[in-house]
C-alpha cells in the first residue's frame, strides 16, 4: 500500500501554487522534498494532510480514496508535524505527548508506556514535567515530534503508517537535527513511509532514500539521491553556484556552495 | 517517570474535586441560613432534607417555609448559574484558544440580554402567541437565540484562515457589547413602568427572582450544558494544539465547534434569562482552576463547574448581607471582584509578552 497524491493542481487566487504534481510515498522509505522558498512544498504537504479542500487531483491512502477514510482511521495512519505550533496553554510536556494518543483506545497503561518511550526517543524525558509554553523553540519542536510519533507508534490495524514532516529541523541545533532525522529514518525502517520537507541538501542526501525536487509549483526531478543532486539542476533551481563532490567517508554526494 | 507525574496530578485533581464538593455543600447550607431571619446550620440541614422528602428532625414551620419557598430555590439557582457560566467560560477559552474569552467580554451575554430584554418589552404585544405558548421558556428561548447568534458572529469575525485573533475577538466583543447595550437602551426607553423594574434587575444581575418554576426551567437547560460540555473535553484538549493539529488527531473540527457553540449558548442563554448579566464568573473561575490543576479539560470543566457554583453562592451571600436589609445586585459584586482581576491578567500578559 502507499500514500499517493496524483496530478495535484492548486491555486491561491490567481497564483498557481502547484501544477500537476504527483508523488507517491511507499511504506519503508524516507522521501525528502526539496525546493526553494515558494516552490509549493508546504502546500503539497497541507493537501496530503487533508487541510486543503480546494484542489484538483486525487489522494489515495493505502489503496482507498482519502475522502473515503474516517477521520479517526486517518489519524491512526498518518502523523503530521507542523512547522510550528500555537499551543499557549500550560500543558506539561508529558500531557502534550499524551494528546497524540487521542485517536487510539489502547488504555491508560499502554498510552503512558508509549509516551515515556517517545519522550526518551526524542531526548526530552528530563522535560516531561516542564510546562510546554516555557520551552525553547527547539525543545517545542522535539516535543511535538514526540507527540506525532506517539500517535503512530505502533502498526495500525487501519493500514500502513505515514509520517509527514514540515521542516522538522528548522529550529534545531546540529546534533538534534541529526537525531530527529535518525528517528524519522528509523520509523521508516520499521515499515512506515516518511516524507520530510527539508532545506539542507546535505541532510537530505544523508538520510533520504529518495528526493523529490519542486520548483515553481512543478515537479522538477525525482529519484535516488545521486540522480537528483546534480550541479546543473541545483544551479538552475536555486540560482546559486554549487559543486557536488563525493562525501569523504560515506558513499553519497556532498553539495558545496561556491 | 511520566506515569508518576500524571498520577500525582490526578491525585491533586481528586482531592480538589472532593474539597470543592465539601465546600459547596457547606456554603449551600450557609446560604440557606443567611438572611433577615437567621437560621442555624443544623436547622438548615434538616430543612433542606425535609424539602426533598427526608424528614430527620423537626424544623419550625416558618423556617421550613422560608427555606423551601425562598432561599432554597435561590441557592439552587445560584449554583446552576455559577456552574453554567464558569463551564461555558472554560469551554469558550478552549474553543478560541484564548484565556481571555469570557461570555461577557466577547459580547455573548450582551446578545443574550438584548434578546431577552426585547422579549420582555415586546413579547407581550408583538409575539403574544409565542410568548404565551412558551411561558417561562420564552425568555430562555430568546436569550439562547441571542447568545447563539453573538457567538457565531464573534467567531466569524475573529477567525481567519490563520486562526483566531485575540485582538479581533475582543474588539468584536466590545463592539457587540456597545450595540447590544444601545439596543437594551432603546428597549428601556420603550418599556412601561413594570417592565422597567424588571429591566433594572436584569442589567445588574440578580438571583432574587428565583422560584421553583425558574429553577426547573433553567436547571433543565443548564444540565444539558453541564453534561454535554465535559463530553467534549478530549476534543477541546486537542483544539488547544491548533485546529489543524486537532484535525490530524482525528477530531471532526467543524462538528465539534458547532456542538460547543450550541452548548455554551444554551448555558449562557439560560443563565442570563433567569439571572440577568452576571459578569466575569466565566473568566475568573477557569483561570484559578487552570493555575492549580492545569489546562486539561477533563479536569478543568468539572472543577470549574463546582468552583463557579461555590463562587456565585458566596457572591450572593455577600449581595444579601452587605447592606442588609437591602440587597446589592449580584452582578455588581462579581464585577467588583472580576474587573480588577481581569486588569491584573491583562497587565501580566503585557509584561510577559514584553
Amino acid at each position: 500500500m502507499s500514500f499517493c497524491a496524483s496530478h495535484i493542481c492548486f491555486q491561491a487566487g490567481e497564483k498557481t501554487i502547484l501544477d500537476d504534481v504527483s508523488v507517491q510515498i511507499q511504506p519503508g522509505e524516507m522521501v525528502a522534498v526539496l525546493g526553494p522558498n515558494g516552490a509549493g512544498k508546504s502546500s503539497l504537504l497541507k493537501i496530503m494532510a487533508g487541510e486543503q479542500r480546494f484542489f484538483s487531483g486525487q489522494l489515495y491512502l493505502n489503496g482507498r480514496s482519502y475522502a473515503d477514510w474516517s477521520a479517526n482511521d486517518i489519524a491512526r495512519m498518518v502523523g503530521i508535524l507542523p512547522q510550528s505550533s500555537e499551543l499557549v496553554f500550560p500543558f506539561s510536556v508529558a500531557e502534550v505527548v499524551m494528546l497524540g494518543r487521542l485517536p487510539h483506545s489502547s488504555g491508560r497503561v499502554k498510552d503512558r508506556e508509549i509516551v515515556t518511550q517517545a519522550l526518551q526517543l526524542l531526548d526530552v524525558s528530563h522535560l516531561s514535567e516542564a510546562l510546554y509554553p516555557a520551552l525553547s523553540g527547539g525543545e517545542k519542536q522535539r516535543v511535538q515530534l514526540a507527540r506525532v510519533l506517539a500517535q503512530i507508534w505502533e502498526p495500525s490495524s487501519a493500514g500502513d503508517r505515514f509520517l509527514l514532516l514540515d521542516e522538522p529541523t528548522s529550529a534545531l541545533d546540529l546534533s538534534h537535527q541529526h537525531q530527529t532525522l535518525e528517528v524519522a529514518r528509523d520509523l521508516s525502517r520499521q515499515g512506515a513511509g516518511v516524507m520530510a520537507i527539508l532545506h539542507d541538501l546535505n541532510l537530505a542526501a544523508q538520510y533520504a532514500d529518495r528526493i523529490i525536487l519542486l520548483g515553481n509549483g512543478r515537479l522538477v526531478s525525482e529519484g535516488a539521491v545521486d540522480q537528483v543532486l546534480v550541479p546543473e539542476q541545483i544551479r538552475a533551481l536555486y540560482d546559486i553556484d554549487v559543486t557536488v563532490m563525493r562525501h569523504p567517508r560515506e558513499n553519497r554526494p556532498l553539495v558545496v556552495t561556491l | 517517570m511520566t506515569g508518576m507525574v500524571l498520577t500525582a496530578r490526578e491525585r491533586r485533581v481528586k482531592w480538589s474535586l472532593l474539597s470543592l464538593v465539601a465546600a459547596l455543600t457547606l456554603s449551600m447550607l450557609l446560604s440557606v441560613g443567611v438572611g433577615p431571619m437567621s437560621i442555624s446550620m443544623a436547622h438548615s440541614y434538616y430543612a433542606v432534607l425535609a424539602s426533598i422528602g427526608v424528614v430527620v428532625a423537626e424544623v419550625p414551620a416558618h423556617m421550613q417555609l422560608v427555606i423551601e419557598s425562598i432561599r432554597l430555590p435561590r441557592t439552587v439557582l445560584g449554583m446552576f448559574v455559577g456552574a453554567a457560566l464558569a463551564v461555558c467560560g472554560a469551554a469558550m477559552q478552549g474553543l478560541f484558544r484564548n484565556p481571555l474569552a469570557d461570555p461577557g467580554l466577547i459580547g455573548v451575554t450582551g446578545g443574550a440580554s438584548l434578546a431577552a430584554v426585547a422579549m420582555i418589552v415586546l413579547g407581550g404585544s408583538y409575539f403574544t402567541a409565542l410568548y404565551q405558548w412558551l411561558g417561562p421558556y420564552a425568555l430562555m428561548a430568546a436569550a439562547f437565540a441571542g447568545a447563539f447568534l453573538t457567538t457565531l458572529i464573534v467567531a466569524r469575525i475573529a477567525t481567519t484562515r490563520y486562526g483566531t485573533s485575540i485582538t479581533t475577538m475582543l474588539l468584536a466583543g466590545i463592539a457587540i457589547g456597545i450595540v447590544t447595550g444601545a439596543g437594551v437602551g432603546i428597549m428601556t426607553y420603550m418599556a412601561d413602568d413594570a417592565q422597567l423594574r424588571t429591566l433594572t434587575f436584569w442589567s445588574m444581575g440578580s438571583l432574587g427572582g428565583a422560584t421553583w418554576e425558574t429553577v426547573i426551567a433553567a436547571g433543565l437547560l443548564i444540565t444539558l450544558t453541564l453534561v454535554g460540555l465535559p463530553l467534549q473535553a478530549k476534543n477541546l484538549n486537542a483544539l488547544l494544539l491548533g485546529e489543524s493539529e486537532a484535525r490530524h488527531l482525528g477530531v471532526r473540527i467543524e462538528a465539534v465547534k458547532k456542538r460547543i457553540i450550541l452548548l455554551t449558548a444554551l448555558g449562557v442563554g439560560a443563565s442570563v434569562a433567569v439571572s440577568g448579566m452576571i459578569g466575569f464568573v466565566g473568566l475568573i473561575v477557569p483561570h484559578i482552576v487552570r493555575l492549580t490543576l492545569g489546562p486539561d479539560h477533563r479536569y478543568l470543566l468539572p472543577a470549574s463547574a463546582l468552583l463557579g457554583a461555590l463562587f456565585l453562592l458566596c457572591a450572593d451571600m455577600l449581595a444579601r448581607t452587605l447592606i442588609a436589609p437591602a440587597e446589592l445586585p449580584i452582578g455588581l459584586i462579581t464585577t467588583i471582584i472580576g474587573g480588577p482581576f481581569f486588569i491584573g491578567m491583562v497587565i501580566y500578559r503585557a509584561r510577559k509578552l514584553g
